[in-house]
């Protein structure tokens, strides 16, 4: 089923612009973020007063030009956005593996357990989870790890309703039967029967987690609250270049401009690949 | 009803309680204290300050001791403004904050109905596309994004409008951050409305009614639209709680005196009472909006009062 399923969507996704054009953008600026800094002469760190404020130029390599320490803005946004990149997938593979054990765990119990683990995700769905990620930040000290574990736990709740029902389905079938049949312990069957055939729909979903897990990442480092200096994110590049735009606009302009174009890249290709894995879902 | 207005109050309940437990908690864990500054303090003071602020008593005290305030309204005193207490200071910033997001729902009720059912009647043509990927690039682009640039357009480069709250008086202060808070809003709301529209225009009821000769315009007012609507309720609750959130990232941008300038800085404060007082706020308000739309819904919708 998985495989017909990735053929029928790749077949399908294929076909549409927007998606090859989105995922084309992705693969560009994802090469650009891993290589871009290595190439260039200069770092992400070091100051240079004299040279603060310089507009984007080809001349010694100042793509981007630099900012109000004189730092250079194009090494900066490159290894800004692989941080950015790095925090939305690892935080989406964090939501991965706690959405898919708990949803499959909870579509193969089925019965009460079920009920019960769906009930504790619609009351954790009510909790204005950003606020509480907000009060994490000020608790403890910002570090990678912190950033990583609260954006994955926002975004598992979608990914387990997901699973479960996937699960529901394919519980019924006759493969899961003849497993049962011939004595395989319940949490082998979860994981080694079910949750393969799982993977179809929940790359689909990931390519929708990932935007939203940049999206809290960047919101975070906006207010200061996220990725610390020297390091950097697209977010905290973004409110930087806040300050400054009046003096020098593309410290805001540039890192903006990539943030928007890779979100919505994301958008139309994990839109793109929902359509075609699941027509039904196409309105919504 | 009743039964389903209550069961759905009673269940509010347990969510509330969740968060203050939540929030206190991580509050208390927090390694260091609030006056822990770069400052050392005398072993005196720091001893008479923590117990002027109760903090040397163990956490299940402390914890009876917030909760009972919390019953009273009395959210603690502030530890950065040292002369006010946390919940003057919320009553203080919230009107604000509430004009803004009351402001930007009904635009982005306003334009996005419009331009979904717009783009439903002419699907397929070059409107609706425009429409569509408009909405696209609106849900895309976060309001952190479009709020600076607003400022860079309209108030640096164009001089149109003032950058900031306080340069200016009059009411086209609230222009920019509006409509900066409800872009996204907009696009979510022409989606799903759009999508609905196109569903409820195909139902069997409808072609009836066009078979009866009644014109597009009284099928889409008089029959269409409220059912197509439905969608766009129930999604009220989740566009309440992003008006809130990027209301934080507007009144940053644009130095409005609201609560969400109040929570941000309190948190680069370190100011902790204050911080777990406006989370505990924002949690009430977003479970009682949340209440309030689930019970609108259930009375616009008969058939999800019983479940």
């Amino acid at each position: 089923m998985r495989a017909l399923a990735t053929a029928v969507a790749l077949r399908q996704v294929t076909g549409g612009a927007a998606v090859r054009v989105s995922a084309g953008i992705l693969i560009v600026i994802t090469i650009a973020a891993l290589l871009g800094p290595s190439l260039s002469s200069h770092d992400y760190f070091s100051m240079n007063l004299a040279e603060r404020f310089e507009p984007p130029t080809l001349e010694n390599a100042r793509f981007f030009g630099t900012d109000d320490l004189g730092r250079d803005l194009f090494v900066r946004t490159m290894s800004g956005t692989r941080v950015t990149l790095l925090v939305a997938i690892v935080a989406s593979f964090v939501s991965l593996v706690l959405g898919v054990a708990y949803g499959a765990v909870a579509g193969y119990a089925g019965g009460k357990v079920d009920a019960f683990m769906m009930r504790i995700v619609d009351a954790l769905y009510a909790l204005p989870f950003i606020f509480l990620v907000i009060l994490l930040m000020v608790a403890f000290e910002r570090n990678f790890l912190l950033i990583f574990v609260a954006i994955g736990a926002i975004n598992w709740l979608d990914m387990a309703r997901i699973v479960r029902g996937q699960t529901l389905s394919l519980k019924e079938r006759e493969f899961v039967a003849a497993a049962r049949l011939i004595g395989v312990p319940p949490v082998v069957i979860v994981f080694r029967h079910i949750v393969p055939n799982l993977l179809g729909v929940v790359v689909v979903y990931i390519t929708l987690t990932i935007p939203q897990a940049i999206l809290v990442e960047s919101f975070l480092s906006f207010l200061g609250l996220g990725i610390q200096e020297p390091q950097t994110s697209l977010g905290a590049l973004v409110n930087g270049g806040v300050s400054q735009m009046e003096r020098a606009p593309w410290l805001l302009l540039i890192p903006a401009t990539l943030l928007a174009v890779m979100l919505m890249s994301f958008n139309f290709l994990g839109d793109g690949l929902r359509d075609a894995l699941d027509p039904r879902l196409k309105a919504r | 009803m009743l039964r389903f207005a209550l069961l759905r109050i009673l269940s509010a309940i347990p969510t509330l309680c969740l968060v203050v437990v939540l929030a206190f908690l991580m509050v208390h864990a927090a390694p260091g204290g609030p006056f822990d500054d770069e400052r050392v303090l005398p072993p005196e003071n720091a001893r008479n300050l923590a117990a002027a602020y109760h903090l040397d008593e163990s956490l299940p005290r402390q914890f009876a001791r917030y909760v009972s305030g919390l019953l009273k309204g009395d959210l603690g005193p502030s530890y950065h403004y040292r002369d006010h207490s946390v919940s003057e200071l919320i009553g203080a910033a919230f009107p604000l904050s509430l004009q803004l997001g009351l402001l930007s729902m009904a635009v982005a009720l306003a334009v996005g109905v419009s331009a979904g059912v717009l783009a439903a009647l002419r699907r397929n043509t070059i409107s609706d596309r425009l429409i569509t990927g408009m909405a696209m690039t609106g849900i895309s682009v976060p309001v952190f994004v479009v709020a600076p640039l607003f400022v860079l357009v309209f108030a640096v480069e164009l001089r149109w409008l003032p950058a900031s709250w306080s340069g200016d008086a009059s009411g086209r202060r609230f222009l920019l951050p509006v409509v900066a808070l409800a872009l996204p809003q907009i696009a979510y709301i022409t989606r799903l409305t759009r999508a609905s529209m196109v569903e409820t225009l195909s139902s069997d009821y409808v072609r009836t009614a066009r078979a009866q000769g009644l014109s597009l315009f009284s099928i889409v007012r008089f029959h269409a639209l409220k059912p197509a609507l439905l969608p766009v309720v129930s999604y009220l609750g989740p566009a309440i709680a992003a008006v809130l959130t990027g209301a934080v990232v507007v009144e940053i941008v644009f130095g409005v005196p609201g609560l969400g300038q109040l929570f941000v800085r309190s948190a680069l404060n370190r100011d902790y009472t204050l911080v777990l007082g406006v989370v505990v706020f924002y949690a009430a308000l977003i479970v009682i909006l949340n209440l309030t739309v689930d019970l609108l819904y259930g009375f616009l919708d008969p058939r999800t009062r019983n479940p």
